[in-house]
């Protein structure tokens, strides 16, 4: 199944999911170790235009994942799900796709504060819109940094909760981003 | 009345005779650093992997001097600089420079230079000796400075105008990074308005 039914995930979405989460942690690994770098290390210059390509890639696969969201719908919660879980789920669960979303702005107008473009692997450029906003690479810098921790400590509140339900309430919650 | 001892005598005969060596050479006007114009540079130029020269500006700095063509001695200058104001034309590579690793803008956002003495060269040329704090560091620095000219501007003001350049070794002002590149030659572009 490709699409999401009523009780359960379809492939895309669960592909989609985990694939999020890998870019999304190596990602945030990749730019905290890159920004220690000496400016002697081989990484210096790789580190960043790597963490720079796959965010945009990470833009473009969010923008089709919410687009999907419109098309094919989550399933609905698991019945057993008290009102308050299923309340906080979703609530979570838009946070989450929020601050993905601004954690991506924030470090586009980082890169393209000078006017430069993102050059994407060499494929293609994405470029520069908001170049005049005062100390925009600083302010920026800050942003992206405490909106991808947030993102982080949201993201472990997510997968903390995804195993409550599964060792301790024993739900279907988390077999079912397994394709269950 | 408190007895004057010889200590203090013997300096206030010298601040006597120091205020009275300014009052000799009071021909010194005070003038403003042109930056509201942008007739004044505060340049950086540094090696890039020893392959080429890289320069940044400062674009945030202020500062005064006093001026008496007659007597180059008797000038002062006093310079501010916003140190996370330099720009490369890379934001990213400033966003660099300011961090804690190279200027450490966070902690110390002001470098000042102030002079302390004026050693004259001839040929308008002369020696600026001064303290540069730089990153929480205060050092004597020498910079080797030229009088461009002075003169009227066409639209009711006095302006005089200096070229200086010094070379920073980095690594006196706490910066372990960039090390061979440490050096950072600074070029210094000062028009003064004459203050009314």
């Amino acid at each position: 199944m490709i699409k999401n039914q009523t009780s359960h995930y379809g492939l895309i979405s669960i592909f989609i999911h985990w694939l999020t989460v890998i870019i999304v942690l190596g990602l945030s690994v990749l730019g905290l170790w890159m920004v220690d770098l000496d400016y002697y290390s081989e990484w210096y210059k790789t580190g960043p235009e790597i963490h720079r390509s796959i965010g945009v890639l990470l833009a473009l696969l969010l923008m089709f994942r919410l687009v999907w969201r419109f098309l094919s719908p989550p399933p609905a919660s698991i019945e057993s799900h008290k009102v308050w879980e299923q309340i906080s789920a979703r609530l979570v669960h838009w946070f989450l796709l929020l601050l993905m979303c601004a954690v991506i702005a924030a470090g586009y107008l980082i890169s393209t504060a000078d006017g430069r473009g993102i050059d994407v692997f060499g494929w293609f450029v994405v470029p520069a819109t908001l170049t005049s906003i005062p100390d925009q690479e600083d302010l920026a810098g800050d942003i992206h940094f405490y909106l991808a921790m947030t993102l982080l400590a949201m993201a472990a509140l997510h997968g903390l909760a995804a195993l409550k339900h599964h060792f301790i309430d024993r739900d279907g919650t988390l077999v079912r981003m397994f394709g269950r | 009345m408190k007895k004057l001892s010889k200590q203090n005598w013997l300096r206030g005969l010298f601040v006597g005779l120091a205020l009275s060596a300014t009052a000799g050479t009071s021909f010194a006007a005070n003038y403003d650093v042109d930056t509201k114009g942008a007739h004044a540079f505060i340049n950086a130029k540094f090696m890039h992997l020893g392959y080429s020269v890289l320069h940044a500006t400062f674009k945030t700095f202020g500062g005064s001097f006093s001026f008496d063509p007659d007597n180059l001695k008797a000038s002062k200058v006093s310079i501010n600089i916003d140190v996370a104001s330099i720009d490369s034309n890379h934001a990213e590579r400033d966003k660099h420079m300011r961090g804690e690793k190279f200027l450490h803008t966070d902690k110390y956002p002001t470098a000042t230079f102030e002079s302390t003495r004026i050693e004259p060269k001839g040929d308008n040329k002369f020696v600026l000796h001064g303290d540069l704090s730089l990153r929480g560091v205060k050092k004597a620095v020498a910079i080797d400075a030229t009088l461009i000219n002075h003169g009227k501007d066409p639209w009711g003001g006095y302006r005089s105008g200096f070229k200086g350049f010094v070379t920073l070794d980095m690594r006196e002002f706490g910066v372990k990074t960039f090390v061979p590149m440490h050096t950072v030659d600074m070029e210094l572009f000062i028009e003064g308005i004459k203050q009314k």
